[in-house]
């Protein structure tokens, strides 16, 4: 029997969860605010909250300065590019590591686990003279690989632990009315599995959309995602805090318009169970 | 693998490429990696002039410091041929010269007039007397002070100030209920940041990196007089939390009217008497302290621009090179935004012209850049190039984990006894490890 919850305990909660969930949000707040200061209201001290001279000129500097919607395109092209890639090489791994599991099954999942531990710097250097000697460097197809490998072992894990919990029976009786291992997996599995391949590409667009290591070094300017937008606007000696607020702002704000809208599906997906 | 298998590999990746951008198989086009800062960024605003005087098309890679050392780096080691031009400084460009990774600037122009390049800059830009890098702007060290603070404390400063009178003005202005502190100076870990500001004052003290056989000298009274003056000034007249602050958030505080002094770059001056400066109309400029030693805690940096050996476009880069770095683009730059936004500190004839003359940090800019000397710049001999780093491939990472423990003795978290410890240890065990 459910336990009864007091009105005291609810406001408790509804308290906890709305200041931890001001919290999370404060940084995404304070670099909107500093984009529309002055630089110099962006280093006032004590800092000004919201009664300062709004200005548009930060994003006027931003745009001047660089070609967003090219970045934009890379960035899209790059992050969704990857984690297609990724999703169709990973379906027929987790379900075969689901449903018809080796020996050494359990080791090839920790061994692929095992490779994101390494430090990417390790791998630089071999990877960019692949790279040029494939005639490949700043590349978009360059990067949707990376990306792709690198997010590939999230990618089954993810697939795995949800392809886990369908049950076998349930392919065992299309396989008995006929099916063949195609239809299957696109007929029987795929649609079963939406949530968890919908909350599986959610989060790795978001992966592939921020990284910042391989996105920046392996780029200069044909395929330079907003990272690298984000990233020259970083100054040494001088001040740049609210135009870097700005160019911040504007590499976020596709990824947040497509995180709020697609909260649901990623919340559902990623702690309800297949056939729940 | 073979070369069939080869070309089909780069081929496969080509064609999946959905949009790899080729350039126009009739205009030249040179890639620049690049630096964000004011001088940099400005210098991008006039590349359209650029194309249409040469019919060369650039583009720029902009990146933080930090970054862009990594990525040039990456490529240039690699032979990448990425960047057709690089924006390196004064550490980089005699060590990548040595190695023959930049193409030698020994054959431009007449006009451009290579023997106008200010001699410390070409100096520290040259390996074996050959230059590699051209100068865009250049940069020394020295003291920024509120004329009206000082004013109030019953003080004058000298042209040219002792440490011993730095320490001494800034307890007399720090007002701590005002939130005036004395001083503001670098403590933030970083070889660039904290780490070239205490090597620069170590000069004044008589410290030195290395002896003449490269042994390290942080076991020293002279590097233990260093710290822990840096130490006591800073606990006593210095801004909380002074340990993790470097150019950026001294530059934050003596804007806001929060900093008696400030020693750093010579380009700041153009920052502090700024738009975005509250104490604009109350600066004044002073050259870097000494100790009476004969040497003072300046340092000389350049971010200049070379080109790597790997380009295929060799001829458009030194056209560039020649036109950016020229005296043209200075005359141009002053004609449309005035004498005091021209890239400083690179050529001689800047310094002759009457019109440069005018600004006010013009003279303490080239007193500081010539009072540097990056082939003696301690007052015990060393055998390396460098007045705020030694030009060594191992110094970047050794200076790096040194001035992290600085920078923990500078917050409380060990002694500066602990620290200079530590910090002959660290450099020890990297250059025996590293062959010296």
């Amino acid at each position: 029997m459910a336990r009864a919850i007091t009105t005291k305990q609810k406001v408790s909660w509804t308290i906890l969860a709305w200041a931890f969930g001001l919290l999370m949000f404060f940084p995404i707040m304070w670099t909107f605010l500093t984009s529309f200061k002055t630089e110099g209201a962006a280093i006032a001290d004590p800092p000004v909250w919201f009664f300062f001279d709004w200005t548009l000129e930060n994003y006027t500097a931003v745009q001047e300065r660089s070609n967003y919607p090219k970045a934009l395109m890379n960035s899209i092209i790059i992050a969704v590019g990857s984690t297609i890639l990724g999703i169709i090489i990973a379906v027929p791994a987790a379900w075969a590591m689901a449903f018809v599991p080796g020996k050494r099954t359990k080791d090839v999942l920790m061994w692929m686990l095992s490779t994101k531990m390494l430090p990417a710097v390790g791998v630089l250097y071999p990877l960019v003279l692949l790279a040029k000697w494939l005639g490949v460097i700043d590349s978009r197809i360059l990067l949707i690989v990376v990306l792709m490998l690198i997010n590939l072992p999230i990618i089954v894990w993810m697939l795995y632990t949800y392809f886990k919990e369908i049950p076998g029976e349930i392919l065992e009786a299309a396989r008995m009315d006929g099916a063949s291992l195609k239809s299957e997996i696109i007929h029987v599995l795929t649609p079963m599995a939406i949530p968890g391949i919908a909350s599986t590409i959610l989060l790795n667009i978001i992966l592939a959309w921020n990284e910042a290591f391989w996105t920046i070094l392996l780029t200069t300017v044909n395929a330079a995602p907003l990272t690298a937008f984000i990233a020259s606007f970083s100054a040494p000696e001088g001040l740049f805090y609210a135009k870097l607020s700005a160019a911040s702002m504007m590499a976020v704000a596709p990824i947040l318009i497509m995180g709020w809208f697609s909260q649901k599906q990623l919340v559902r997906g990623l702690t309800f169970g297949a056939v729940k | 693998m073979n070369n069939s298998l080869r070309a089909l590999l780069g081929a496969t990746f080509l064609c999946a490429s959905t949009g790899v951008a080729f350039a126009d198989g009739h205009a030249k086009t040179i890639t620049i990696a690049t630096v964000n800062n004011g001088d940099m960024v400005r210098m991008q605003g006039y590349t359209d002039k650029f194309t249409e005087e040469s019919g060369i098309n650039v583009e720029w890679v902009t990146l933080e410091e930090n970054v862009l050392r990594q990525r040039v780096t990456t490529d240039i080691t690699t032979n990448g041929g990425s960047f057709d031009i690089m924006t390196i400084g004064m550490y980089e460009t005699p060590i990548w010269g040595a190695n023959g990774w930049l193409v030698p600037l020994d054959d431009l122009s007449a006009e451009y007039n290579a023997a106008d390049i200010l001699p410390a800059m070409a100096g520290g830009l040259s390996h074996d007397g050959t230059l590699f890098a051209a100068p865009f702007y250049g940069e020394s060290s020295m003291v920024m002070y509120r004329t009206d603070l000082m004013e109030k404390a019953g003080l004058e400063m000298p042209d040219a100030p002792t440490w011993t009178f730095i320490a001494e003005a800034a307890a007399a202005m720090t007002d701590r209920d005002a939130g005036i502190n004395g001083i503001c100076l670098r403590g933030k870990a970083g070889w660039g940041e904290g780490g070239a500001f205490i090597t620069a004052t170590s000069n004044s003290f008589g410290a030195r990196w290395f002896d003449e056989n490269w042994k390290p000298q942080f076991d020293t009274e002279e590097w233990a007089n260093t710290v822990n003056f840096f130490k006591d000034t800073m606990d006593a007249s210095g801004p909380a939390g002074y340990a993790t602050n470097g150019f950026n958030e001294n530059l934050s505080l003596f804007n806001q009217g929060k900093c008696g002094m400030w020693i750093d770059a010579t380009v700041a001056a153009s920052f502090v008497t700024g738009k975005d400066s509250t104490v604009a109309d109350h600066v004044g400029f002073a050259l870097a302290p000494d100790n009476g030693l004969g040497k003072r805690s300046n340092w000389l940096w350049a971010w200049a621009l070379a080109i790597p050996a790997g380009t295929q476009q060799k001829a458009e880069a030194k056209q560039f090179i020649e036109w950016a770095t020229g005296t043209g683009y200075i005359e141009m730059v002053a004609a449309n935004e005035g004498w005091a936004n021209v890239p400083p500190g690179a050529r001689t004839s800047l310094y002759e012209n009457p019109e440069y003359q005018k600004v006010p940090f013009a003279q303490m800019t080239l007193d500081s850049i010539l009072s540097a000397d990056p082939n003696d710049s301690t007052v015990l001999p060393s055998p390396y190039v460098g007045v705020q780093f030694a030009a060594i491939p191992e110094f970047a990472g050794i200076a790096t984990e040194v001035s992290q423990e600085f920078s923990a003795a500078y917050a409380g978290q060990q002694t500066v006894e602990e620290a200079l410890a530590n910090a002959q240890e660290i450099a020890t065990e990297a250059m025996e490890a590293a062959g010296y």
